[in-house]
């Protein structure tokens, strides 16, 4: 399952017909994705889209090719309760794929309680799937006026907003200025790498939620190179020398946390939220350390785990090394050359639950040359 | 040295073999072509998922995303069997007598020759169908396991568990065993009359294809860089025996196997396209189609094995008379 050394890629690497790319609309029941999937459909950008469903809304979706699939969670037989796919999925997008040339790209609308692990790890685990489509972006509708009583009963909402590479604040105009900064600021706790765009009616440009590209996380450091360090604004604040914070920082993240210490059980009293960010940086690492360990992190605390990206320095190693993560799913590759105005730093990133903020940050230091 | 027909379909080929002694092909886009005399080409679905040939040959079952369950006979007659709800049809099965099962998500139903129907109804969809050899019991494949359904009684369906997502099924010849496909390419197999459980892994790549020898002495599979055959002749069914490696060409994927009528050998399509026959016995090799672009998708002997019907992801479909 582990695939850190990238061997695997390079054997499905065919000189075939590009990938087509899929995108994941989360979201909870009056979200607005139905809204946001019309819009999509509807708007002339010349692209043809397929849409897969899980239950036929009340509004409904304008489009000639629409399948409507009973969602269907396999756990995998290995013995790993986190390894799961989605059944359907693997079999509409199968057929979908057989004849291609009717859309450009694959959206998928997932129920307002659907886990957004399975969907992604469908993309990584199954190998028929893998080959000819690739996991564009998980986009989230988070419904500005109703998020945070959902957040105190549920947990699908939390990790639907874990797992958002974009969040659509949507119904923003529903909401007053201090409860907007209020929901930023928990929004960032959960997941502080995702793009959050405020919307009403889920108008948006089209660019910022398709052809993302979101899942490479060689083009996101590329496009992005602050990428890793957004966290550390929120969470690993005493050692962060990046960033200088002054009296006029007005970055929402910071007003509502204590940095000082802690962090392991930071406001979750207050949010009601349980996911949390640990940012692990060192300088350069050993290989043949951090390989094993990271290995072996994802083995053990995998369930907790919901995502985990990085950027490593090897010892001797002339390319950065990006890793990422979904549960007990690898992915890691050599990337691009370090420049020579880069410092040599490794960044990993946890988003989960229980994370043992003093284990990671120790064993992570532990792997250092 | 072979001969070799060629079509050029548009789309994935789904089905090709033979219908009547004529050579048919099914595409994705629902086009059904017939080799007669002259070409002819019926467009039966908007969009064609499924397809299985009736037990006694002469007619071709299909099912679709449009929800119609057709079928075409061999002067391309196609008649509607069934119009389903809205969902795809993507599972369809035969049995003798025309009994036809067909599976949408986790609804389904038999279809009798009289035109009684009964319904198929699970917690978890429908992966995989197949008639039993004497068409009293039809299996379904789904998560954890396989349901074995009877055809003309109300009696409660028998579980065959085992952990895991099932995606395809299939009965021995002598209806002795079941054996499904898995998601984490294995087969599983039960026999039948004590239940006991038999585990075939270590393929590489997930199984999409099995096929019995003419006598069910072997199950030839895909799924490796070589057709997997594993010996059924004994009591304990392959339980303890290493499977025969055949058919290996370097480093090429074994997409689809089919096993000849009425000799110990099978006929066996690549990744890249290419197709050779196989001698079980003594594992050798006769090159039938050379390297094409694209994943053979499906093979299927005629009545007497002389002429062997293929198709290709990319619509590629002919027939080969090997020499």
């Amino acid at each position: 399952m582990n695939d850190i050394t990238g061997q695997n890629q390079q054997i499905n690497e065919q000189p075939t017909t590009p990938k087509i790319p899929v995108t994941v609309l989360t979201g909870y029941l009056g979200a607005g994705k139905t809204t946001l999937l019309n819009r999509i459909l509807t708007q002339d950008h010349g692209r043809k889209y397929a849409v897969i469903v899980n239950e036929f809304g009340e509004i409904g979706i304008d489009n000639d090719l629409i399948v409507d699939s009973d969602e269907e969670i396999y756990e995998m037989n290995n013995g790993c309760v986190c390894c799961t796919v989605r059944g359907d999925l693997i079999r509409v997008l199968q057929n979908l794929m057989k004849r291609r040339g009717r859309f450009d790209a694959i959206i998928i609308e997932t129920t307002g309680l659907a886990d957004p692990a399975p969907v992604a790890q469908t993309f990584f685990m199954d190998e028929d799937v893998q080959t000819k489509t690739r996991l564009d972006a998980v986009v989230a509708l988070v419904d500005a006026k109703h998020i945070m009583a959902r957040l105190k009963d549920s947990r699908e909402a939390e990790d639907q907003i874990a797992f958002a590479d974009v969040i659509l604040l949507n119904k923003i105009d529903l909401i007053d200025e201090p409860e907007k900064a209020g929901l930023l600021a928990v929004l960032a706790k959960i997941n502080p790498h995702a793009i959050i765009h405020e919307t009403t009616r889920a108008e948006i440009s089209l660019d910022e939620i398709l052809q993302r590209n979101a899942f490479d996380l060689t083009r996101i450091l590329d496009d992005d190179p602050d990428f890793l360090n957004k966290s550390d604004h929120d969470h690993a604040h005493h050692h962060d020398h990046d960033h200088q914070c002054g009296t006029d920082c007005n970055d929402e993240s910071h007003a509502h946390h204590d940095h000082s210490s802690t962090h392991g059980n930071l406001d979750t009293s207050v949010h009601g939220t349980t996911i949390e960010t640990v940012s692990l940086r060192a300088s350069e690492l050993d290989p043949n350390k951090f390989l094993p360990w990271i290995d072996k992190i994802t083995q053990i605390d995998g369930p907790d785990i919901l995502r985990l990206k990085g950027i490593i320095a090897f010892k001797d190693d002339p390319d950065r090394f990006v890793v990422q993560g979904i549960h007990m799913i690898l992915e890691g590759d050599h990337q691009r050359a370090w420049r020579s105005d880069e410092a040599r730093t490794s960044r990993l990133v946890f988003i989960g639950r229980n994370l043992d903020r003093e284990k990671l940050e120790r064993t992570f230091a532990a792997c250092a040359v | 040295m072979s001969t070799i027909a060629n079509l050029e379909n548009a789309t994935y080929t789904q089905w090709a073999g033979f219908i009547d002694d004529i050579p048919v092909f099914a595409d994705a886009q629902g086009f059904i072509r017939l080799l007669t005399g002259q070409e002819k080409s019926v467009n039966v679905h908007d969009g064609l998922l499924c397809a299985a040939p009736e037990t006694d040959g002469k007619a071709l079952v299909s099912g679709g995303e449009d929800g119609l369950i057709c079928r075409l006979d061999a002067n391309g007659n196609v008649s509607l069997v069934h119009q389903a709800a809205t969902k795809w049809i993507d599972k369809i099965a035969t049995g003798p007598a025309g009994t036809i099962a067909y599976g949408s998500g986790r609804r389904g139903q038999i279809i009798l020759n009289s035109g009684d129907t009964r319904e198929i109804a699970l917690e978890r969809s429908i992966e995989g169908l197949a008639f039993a050899p004497k068409g009293m019991r039809l299996a379904i494949a789904r998560y954890d396991g396989v349901e074995l359904q009877w055809i003309n009684t109300d009696r409660s369906n028998q579980f065959l568990q085992w952990k895991g997502a099932h995606t395809g099924v299939m009965f021995s010849p002598d209806g002795a065993y079941v054996i499904s496909l898995m998601q984490e390419n294995a087969l599983h197999g039960w026999r039948l009359k004590d239940n006991k459980h038999m585990q075939m892994t270590g393929y590489p790549a997930k199984v999409a294809s099995m096929s019995w020898s003419h006598k069910g002495k072997w199950l030839a599979t895909s799924g490796a860089l070589a057709a997997i055959v594993w010996p059924f002749s004994g009591r304990d069914g392959p339980m303890g025996k290493a499977p025969k490696e055949l058919a290996a060409m370097g480093k090429i994927m074994v997409t689809r196997v089919c096993c000849h009528p009425t000799a110990d050998m099978l006929a066996v399509g690549y990744e890249n396209g290419m197709i050779t026959a196989v001698r079980i016995d003594d594992g050798q090799i006769v090159s039938l189609r050379r390297e094409h672009n694209a994943a053979i998708t499906t093979l299927n002997w005629d009545k007497a094995g002389t002429r062997l019907a293929f198709g290709s992801e990319a619509g590629e479909a002919g027939v080969i008379t090997p020499a």
